[in-house]
């Protein structure tokens, strides 16, 4: 968020009213606002970014209050955080929550997010926890500037600190107005130069306490998202849009199939091409890097290579994928998770059910293909990306080319939706290693082809699930097995297993083992049998189906089985589908976090939210003509924040088509710090996870991924948007009054039931159980015929 | 290389380039504009979209040198400082989330409220389905392309809400 188009304008005003000594310079410097001032503001016309970014890039000291906050002399203030957002939000969420500590209001702040010499190192983005743990440092050092502010005020007023109040930026005497000093006033240009405490980022504390919940302002309040007018507008410089002076164009060429080893370049098939700089070869990693980007789009179409196809075949078909992963040795498995004796329960039920339940690989496929931009002038190396893990980067790239890291920095800016894909950011290591190469700044641009291809993977999985009923149709016991093509799963920016270290022929001292996850849920079922196991295919490095984390990393593989089949069980039992999960919740003992009355809460709202919920076992009654319609839900959760999902489907027998017309959502992440934020980011998180229940599927031959477009892998688009869509937010919990009452994640949680709900309300439509995703017409019409039967 | 003639936003570039170069790459590589982006190259996705003499194109499949007509971006949109009304609906339904695709969303928006200014819901979608999204924000654009239809277009979008505890909209 350094560089929207405000940013610029504003420091520039900021260093204006500073007092230009040496020594605040200096501070400036160190605090990051300088050297951002002239970075961000170079940004789009780069005049004077080489000077700007000389180095080196130590660390920002998170022990050190200035790192995290400036006061202006205009008395605004500007806050540095060590996140990304994705565009959910989490920039304005943090100004809120620290608005709120520091006693300012909103509009006198501003965010600073993820550069790793100016912002501290709170690692970024990822697993949904940029509100539930790292606003927490955020509330306090912000609370612990206030308590300072007041101290100083005190001093200068005369008046003890008990009895002082403070807002918007200003300290006054309780019960007389007119003695009142600014904020600027106290320290506005100058240093707190109070150190923290606490032996990691997230404990980072000072001595004053956070408000209790009932005496936040700014938090709970729908502020509009900041950086929502430029990217509008169209004056935000997202990082596709950096240019510098001098800068190269670079296209990777990748193995043609799957394995392949380069054995040569012909270097004259570019003969006569305009504009191209330098051919780059390393191991099978290849690249042409030209003057002009059409020039180095024309130079990767036409350079000529040879590639020696492997003698094994690297991955089976798409088509044989789930029957390679079921017969395939494991190359680990969990030790079973057995409560109770789910044997002799199997053995004295009257009835029991078997289902197998499938998930192919699916990608990222982000709008924007990967990017990044380096600049190796004044022998540093600043890298330009939307990488949400921006400070994994730095290190990375450090690491990858042998470089001190105070010589590496990263400039966080927007981009594409991540969701997971620029943990390992590949394009930013090629970007970082070709510059490095050339020792001119050079900017890698993917294709779609290659990203939709190459991106990283969501894991397949096959399960196979029994379940036992007794003869009133009480489920009493369980045995999940999972199965997950998820060895050497992707680390974050790690500089041996980006792609482009893959492809040089680095290999890590330590394979991943990848994991198979069990559901997370907890109904009570008194006897259960939970296991995993890790499969590989036989090409491990240097593949196209490089499993990494994607949105909920396994989330919804693992809740389409497990909620797919208790509906299984439910309709087994000719049981309503809630009242049935609202039984097996209530008869759960654990209640961790609330999180069993907090789930009650939810699956009670969707319901109440739903409107006519007619209580009836699945599937409805049969009806003629060629639509048919239904309902399904599903119930999860993602650490302590608690979902129920209602789909209303529509599902065409002559086309196959399924349109999911109606959702509804009933959420639960304890505070909510913008709930108009929140209610968007659950509402687009449920979508994506439609997207993945309808569409998203990557196939391949023998040798190459197939899925290399939006009409080879399509997307849920405008036509299949549902016609109304109902969020409640059941925030709060048990004991709405407690002063501390906890604020948890919401990127990913809404997205994790989807596939579930849809297969569920597809069930209840049809009568007919889809349990291979994602249900594209061609299988569902194959799945209505093959029950016709 | 060839010298060609672009006419942008109202203004008169010229260019020194191949001129089968996609337009795409001259509007944010030569001219300095960021509101067209790439996505796929391919014609697929909308992200790269211009208005060029009232007709919506894919500038990442048309030539530079066939461009000859007044091309708009989104930059183009806003007249004297004052937003476009589906920008500002944009703001008001606080639509985008990473907001890469939005350029292909709004100028998508406008070629269609331009052919058709109240178009129904079916409309809306057959309209939109060339934009895609995949942060999934279509619900909130369609909010935004109906709040344009009604003619309300201002006026924020706030949740009547105030402090933290009045947030929580229910409680267990
Ligand atoms: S970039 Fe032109 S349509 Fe996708
Ligand atoms: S807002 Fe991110 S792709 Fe549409």
């Amino acid at each position: 968020m350094s560089t929207h188009s405000e940013f610029p304008r504003f420091i520039e005003q900021a260093l204006q009213g500073l007092n230009p000594s040496a020594s605040r310079r200096q501070f400036l410097a160190s605090s990051g606002a300088l050297v951002l001032s002239l970075g961000a503001s170079a940004v789009p016309g780069a005049r004077v970014l080489a000077q700007a970014a000389a180095g080196p890039y130590p660390d920002p000291d998170f022990l050190q209050l200035d790192t995290w906050i400036v006061i202006h002399p205009d008395n605004s203030a500007t806050f540095f955080v060590g996140k990304t957002d994705g565009g959910q939000g989490t920039g304005t969420a943090f100004r809120q929550m620290m608005c709120d500590e520091l006693d300012m209001a909103y509009e006198q702040t501003r965010l600073v997010m993820g550069t790793t010499d100016t912002t501290p190192d709170q690692g970024g983005s990822g697993g949904s926890d940029a509100i539930e743990t790292d606003g927490k440092p955020m509330r306090r050092v912000a609370a612990e500037a206030r308590r300072v502010l007041l101290e100083l005020a005190a001093d200068r007023l005369q008046v003890p600190v008990a009895q002082l109040e403070s807002s918007a930026g200003m300290v006054s005497v309780r019960g007389d107005a007119t003695r009142a000093v600014r904020y600027a006033d106290l320290v506005g240009g100058q240093r707190f130069n109070v150190t923290l405490s606490g032996n990691n980022v997230n404990a980072t504390t000072g001595t004053a306490a956070v408000k209790p919940v009932q005496q936040l302002r700014v938090v709970g309040q729908s502020i509009q998202r900041y950086d929502i007018p430029p990217k509008v507008d169209g004056s935000l410089t997202f990082a596709v849009d950096v240019k510098l002076p001098g800068m190269l164009h670079a296209r990777n060429v990748r193995p043609p199939v799957a394995g392949a080893v380069l054995r040569s370049v012909d270097e004259s098939s570019l003969a006569g091409l305009p504009g191209v700089v330098r051919i780059v070869s390393r191991g099978n990693y290849l690249a042409v890097v030209c003057e002009r980007e059409e020039q180095a789009i024309a130079a990767a179409r036409q350079l000529k290579a040879d590639w020696a196809a492997p003698a094994e075949a690297p991955f089976p078909p798409s088509e044989a994928l789930f029957d390679f992963i079921r017969s395939a040795a494991p190359t680990s498995s969990e030790e079973p998770r057995v409560s109770g004796d789910p044997a002799s329960a199997f053995a004295s039920a009257s009835r029991v059910l078997e289902a197998v339940y499938e998930v192919p690989f699916q990608g990222h496929t982000a709008i924007g293909p990967a990017f990044a931009v380096a600049d190796p002038s004044d022998n540093q190396l600043t890298i330009y990306s939307n990488d949400m893990k921006s400070y994994g980067l730095r290190t990375g790239v450090a690491a990858f080319l042998g470089l001190p890291r105070d010589r590496v920095r990263v400039v966080y800016m927007d981009g594409p939706q991540v969701y997971g894909r620029t943990a390992a950011d590949d394009a930013g290591f090629e970007a970082a290693f070709l510059a490095h190469e050339l020792g001119r700044p050079v900017r890698v641009q993917w294709t779609r082809a290659e990203e939709t291809a190459w991106d990283t993977k969501g894991p397949a999985y096959s399960f196979r699930l029994r379940g036992a009923l007794d003869a009133n149709g009480q489920p009493t016991a369980l045995d999940y097995e999972a199965r997950a093509v998820d060895y050497a799963h992707l680390g974050y920016n790690e500089p041996d297993t980006v792609l482009i270290a893959q492809l040089m022929g680095r290999r890590p001292a330590r394979i991943a083992e990848g994991g198979a996850a069990l559901p997370s849920v907890k109904y009570g079922i008194p006897n259960t049998r939970l296991s995993g196991h890790v499969v590989a295919l036989p090409l491990v490095w240097e593949t196209p189906l490089r499993t990494g984390n994607l949105r909920d990393p396994d989330g919804p593989q693992v809740t389409f089985a497990f909620e797919a089949f208790v509906d299984e069980m439910a309709a087994a039992a000719r049981r309503d589908p809630a009242e049935f999960r609202l039984a097996l919740v209530e008869a759960s003992g654990e209640d961790s976090a609330f999180r069993r009355s907090r789930s009650l809460a939810v699956l009670r709202a969707a319901v109440e939210a739903y409107g006519d919920w007619e209580t009836r076992p699945a599937p409805r009654a049969p009806s003629i003509g060629s639509v048919h319609s239904g309902r399904g839900i599903a119930y999860t959760f993602r650490s302590n924040t608690v979902v129920a999902v209602i789909a209303d489907v529509e599902v065409n027998r002559d086309t196959g088509r399924v349109w999911v017309k109606r959702l509804v959502c009933a959420h639960d992440c304890g505070l909510a710090i913008n709930p108009m934020g929140l209610r968007h980011t659950v509402e687009c998180g449920m979508l994506h996870g439609l997207s993945r229940a309808l569409y998203e599927e990557v196939q391949f031959d023998g040798e190459k991924v197939l899925s290399v477009d939006w009409e080879s892998h399509p997307s849920l688009r405008h036509a299949d948007t549902p016609e109304r869509i109902d969020i409640v937010l059941v925030n709060g919990d048990p004991s709405p009054d407690r002063p501390d009452l906890p604020h948890y994640g919401a990127g990913e949680t809404s997205h994790k039931p989807m596939i579930a709900a849809v297969a569920n309300a597809i069930f209840d439509a049809t009568g007919v159980r889809l349990r291979r995703a994602p249900f594209r017409p061609e299988r569902v019409l194959e799945a209505l015929r093959a029950a016709r039967t | 290389m060839s010298v060609i003639t672009l006419n942008v936003n109202g203004a008169v570039h010229q260019v020194d380039v191949d001129p089968a170069t996609p337009l795409l790459y001259i509007l944010r590589n030569d001219i300095g504009l960021r509101g067209p982006r790439f996505g796929c190259g391919l014609g697929q996705c909308g992200a790269c979209s211009v208005i060029i003499d009232g007709a919506l194109v894919r500038s990442c499949q048309l030539p530079a040198a066939a461009a000859t007509g007044a091309i708009t971006t989104l930059e183009g949109l806003s007249q004297n400082g004052t937003l476009h009304p589906l920008q500002q609906a944009w703001i008001d339904e606080q639509v985008p989330q990473c907001g890469y695709c939005q350029n292909g969303q709004i100028m998508t928006a406008k070629a269609l409220l331009d052919r058709n200014p109240s178009p129904t819901d079916a409309e809306i979608r057959e309209g939109m389905q060339g934009a895609l999204c995949r942060c999934m924000t279509y619900y909130r654009i369609h909010a935004a392309i109906k709040r344009v239809v009604a003619g309300q277009a201002t006026g924020l979008a706030h949740e009547a809400v105030g402090t933290a505890a009045a947030a929580q909209e229910a409680s267990v």
